[in-house]
């Protein structure tokens, strides 16, 4: 922040000033426009619709809240779903995203503006972006200054990574959640600059509504006591970290236990009170309370070492430490012992494999089969942010000179994100800002310091030359070495000492006598032809920066995935299988008809189906799961018996062998032998495989053959082309022409994307007494496989 | 070495004690609150200990908002301490003070 004291009106730097603030915030006005439109090409190419699956989830919730109320909502026991367990939703669902969209659509219509809920839940995200890079600014104002605030936050505007969680459509917890994480970091650090008790009540208010929103406001709750450690390590504790910190655990933690689905895990994970003693405060906020309890112990420390004496001190800390070394080693000892003796030591699987990359993939295939889940490949770090990639070392070492309370902050938060970012491929969006801020700190920096060499070049030659050679010494700072990416200069590029904001009005020539006397310590000015260079040369990297943005955005991530699209020689073909097979389902079945098929479609049938689903998204049931996974690898009959166990009438499967469609449920298979085999040991994954891989064409398994998933997607196949020619596995079919006994086909979609079966009612009576020996032996079998099956 | 130790230690309270005593009153009855409410929030978890902890959203608001009050006070401590350079206003903060205060009195 400048130095100078707040002028007097009128003067000539008043109105540069008044200009400077005039502009920013036009220019901040600008840059919601363009997080706003930069996420609406799915809505320009496709339509206004609701993409993906989760957001279908939350698209029903809300439309269930803005119909029945809060009151309904939060008690909403949904039986459409899981059949016939159900599912809690008031209690399992984060609120912050549905109360939101259910907040403004309710604001809107007693306004009299009539948008529908759907509107409102595609349009929300791409709103709550523009929100997003106006904390940026905040944020990075707070750190380094406004020009770097500016810079970060039309960064953020158009970052890959958060554009692909938060296009229009995309209806999901990240849209509101990242704007809630930004905000309140942007609190915390305002607090700890200010110490203001204001900012530290609005900083637990935004942390509960990051609560509300996202998990990962486990992020929160574990960088900012390492932050607050951090400081009391390197020596800067002050009473500001105890203001900015204290209150927020308090009240912080009290307003997150208020929230269902966090409930009392915000505080303890047993209630039992032999374990009250290890588990009081759960591992998601151990650090939190552990940091609580040791910035109170400093807190007193510096107080008795403010009204004591020195000699008096040091008594009191020998006498202090010789104690507590005592007490800790036996409560350390009790806890050690306590904590090995649980199976994890109380983490859950989530957080665990975050810590140890191969946990999941060892242990709990549902995990690792989502694809969000897997650690990322470099080309992902390029795609989804680019140029800010190599910017951000260069941000780092801005944030050196000087160290503030904020800059150590912004570098923990850098650090700690690109360790998880690089667990699993879903956390880059917490990189995102990250990568924002310390980038546009750096970028800055670098123009701060050209354009001030250019300004000061010039000013230098209406002057004498000898001040310009006085200036010119340089100064030893090797920390300053900024990487060669960034420009193809290799100068030193020093920190000036005068005011950082991005205002380059208030560099006059008048100011330059005492500018220069503060320069001649340590400035290093550059020679005019470099600078004008490199200021091209950052300008054209902005700009290729926008055009990969820009493209990111139409091609990559505009995608509905609901509907999709190809190119051909005759032109655009679009492809509404899914809707068109959800709205047969829901024209042509009862109401209570439930339907079976893979979880990744559940959350979508319930919502423009609207019918009772076995398992969806959620993926809470592994047991459920693997009942379904179980019956989809099954032979006909005893697949049968567990869907009918199950009430099930109906059967979806999708299939892309026509149209070469690669996420069908025969890709997808594997997972479903994999979690079915890891509940129900009957099936075996190597009954399924020809040479260690998963065939369907004549070299195939006879188990891969006679499964459920195999007959249902290739029925009839052969019909279409002669040959039954699966374009997505490239071969052609091994079974080709073969009946179903106990399903029968009710529709297949328009591409054969979406096919539905029915389930074959129980025969009345078998006619003969060879059909029934044969009957006999076949119930003794079917009775024996159904016996391994605990639903019967 | 324990004589000296205990001698030093003597000396030692002795000397917070002295030195505690000069602090000016209106810290001391700030010193005062925070020390109550701290130790009403003791007495929660010891009734806790000894009935068991149901219904426990009731156990966990109680000692909380108390410890909530507890670090508001010194929060307030902090700000108002003339010795501190940091803080200048008064007036202002014990408003800020009441608002925080406020907000607990409506989550118990």
């Amino acid at each position: 922040m400048a130095a100078l004291e707040s002028p007097l009106p009128g003067t000539p730097t008043a109105m540069r000033n008044a200009f400077g603030n005039v502009l920013s915030v036009l220019i901040l006005v600008l840059i919601g426009v363009l997080a706003f439109s930069i996420r609406l090409f799915s809505v320009i190419k496709y339509e206004s619709v609701i993409h993906e699956f989760d957001p279908y989830f939350n698209y029903r919730v809300t439309q269930f809240l803005s119909k029945n109320g809060i009151y309904e909502f939060w008690n909403w026991f949904d039986d459409r779903t899981w059949y016939p367990l159900g599912r809690v939703i008031g209690g399992t669902v984060y609120p912050g995203l549905t109360l939101t969209a259910g907040t403004i659509w309710w604001g809107l219509n007693s306004l009299n503006i009539p948008l529908s809920v759907e509107t409102v839940c595609v349009f929300t995200a791409p709103v709550f972006s523009a929100f997003a890079s106006w904390a940026t600014y905040l944020l990075t104002k707070e750190v380094k200054g406004s020009g770097a605030g500016l810079a970060a936050a039309a960064l953020l505007a158009m970052v890959p990574s958060y554009i692909s969680r938060s296009v229009a459509g995309s209806y999901d917890n990240e849209a509101v959640a990242i704007f809630a994480l930004i905000f309140t970091f942007y609190l915390y650090i305002k607090t700890l600059n200010t110490g203001s008790l204001f900012y530290a009540t609005l900083n637990a208010l935004a942390y509960f509504y990051m609560v509300c929103s996202w998990g990962g406001y486990t992020f929160i709750i574990n960088l900012i006591p390492m932050h607050v450690l951090l400081c009391i390590v390197t020596g800067r504790y002050s009473p500001r970290l105890y203001i900015a910190y204290a209150p927020l655990v308090v009240l912080g933690t009290l307003l997150a236990a208020l929230v269902p689905v966090v409930g009392f895990n915000a505080v303890l994970t047993s209630e039992h009170f032999a374990s009250f003693l290890v588990s009081f405060f759960s591992i998601i906020s151990q650090l939190f309370c552990y940091v609580f309890i040791i910035i109170h112990v400093v807190a007193l420390v510096y107080y008795i070492k403010g009204i004591l004496s020195p000699k008096m001190f040091k008594v009191a800390v020998t006498l202090v430490v010789s104690i507590g070394m005592v007490v800790c080693f036996i409560v350390v000892a009790i806890l050690v012992a306590l904590v090995a003796s649980s199976p994890t030591g109380g983490w859950s699987g989530r957080s665990l494999s975050l810590l140890d990359p191969t946990y999941a993939s060892k242990y709990i295939p549902i995990i690792a089969s989502v694809s969000e889940h897997q650690p990322p490949t470099w080309p992902s770090y390029f795609m989804d942010i680019n140029v800010l990639a190599f910017l951000v070392p260069a941000g780092i070492i801005a944030c050196f000179s000087p160290l503030s309370d904020a800059s150590s902050f912004v570098v923990l938060y850098i650090v700690m994100s690109v360790y998880f970012s690089g667990v699993m491929v879903r956390l880059m969006l917490v990189l995102a800002p990250a990568a924002c801020i310390m980038s546009g700190i750096a970028l800055s920096q670098a123009f701060d310091v050209f354009t001030g060499s250019i300004k000061y070049q010039l000013g230098a030659s209406s002057n004498s030359t000898d001040d310009a050679e006085d200036n010119t010494s340089t100064n030893n700072a090797p920390k300053d070495d900024v990487s060669a990416g960034k420009t193809d200069k290799g100068e030193e590029i020093v920190k000036e000492r005068s005011s950082k904001k991005g205002k380059k009005k208030e560099r006059e020539p008048a100011d330059k006598p005492s500018v220069k006397a503060k320069i001649k310590k340590k400035a290093l000015v550059l020679p005019l032809e470099a600078s004008i260079v490199a200021l091209l040369l950052l300008i054209m990297l902005g700009a290729f920066y926008v055009i990969h943005c820009v493209w990111a955005a139409a091609e990559a991530y505009s995608a509905p995935s609901i509907v999709l699209t190809s190119q051909s020689r005759d032109g655009l073909h679009v492809f509404d299988d899914f809707r068109e097979s959800y709205a047969w389902l829901s024209h042509n079945t009862d109401v209570d008809d439930k339907v079976a098929s893979w979880w990744d479609y559940g959350y979508q049938t319930t919502a423009m189906a609207n019918r009772t689903v076995i398992v969806d998204n959620n993926t809470w049931n592994n047991t459920h799961i693997a009942t379904v996974g179980t019956a989809m690898s099954s032979p006909e009959k005893a697949a049968w018996e567990i869907f009918n166990s199950l009430d099930v009438k109906y059967v979806l499967v999708v299939f892309g062998g026509l149209i070469g469609y690669p996420s069908d449920d025969i890709n997808k298979f594997l997972w479903m032998v994999r979690i079915g085999g890891g509940v129900f040991p009957h099936i075996k994954e190597a009954d399924y495989l020809r040479d260690g891989q998963y065939r369907i064409d004549s070299e195939a398994t006879p188990t891969m053959l006679n499964s459920l998933m195999y007959k249902l997607s290739y029925y009839r196949f052969v019909e279409t082309d002669g040959k039954g020619y699966d374009r997505v596995r490239r071969t052609e079919i091994g079974k080709k022409h073969f009946k179903l006994t106990h399903f029968e086909e009710v529709f297949t979609s328009h591409h054969w994307m979406v096919r539905l079966y029915k389930l074959k009612p129980p025969r009345n009576r078998i006619r003969g007494k060879a059909k029934k020996l044969k009957s006999k032996t076949s119930s003794g079998l079917s009775s024996k496989s159904a016996k391994k099956n605990p639903w019967v | 070495m324990v004589k000296s130790t205990s001698k030093d230690a003597q000396d030692l309270f002795r000397s917070l004690r002295s030195a505690y005593s000069a602090t000016p009153t209106n810290l001391k009855i700030i010193d005062l609150y925070v020390v109550f409410a701290v130790f009403t929030a003791l007495i929660q978890v010891v009734y806790m200990a000894l009935v068991g902890s149901f219904p426990f959203n009731s156990f966990l608001s109680g000692v909380l908002s108390c410890i909530g009050t507890a670090v508001l006070a010194v929060c307030l401590r902090i700000q108002v301490n003339k010795e501190n350079k940091e803080f200048k206003c008064k007036r202002k903060t014990i408003k800020t003070k009441l608002g925080g205060f406020l907000w607990e009195c409506g989550y118990v």
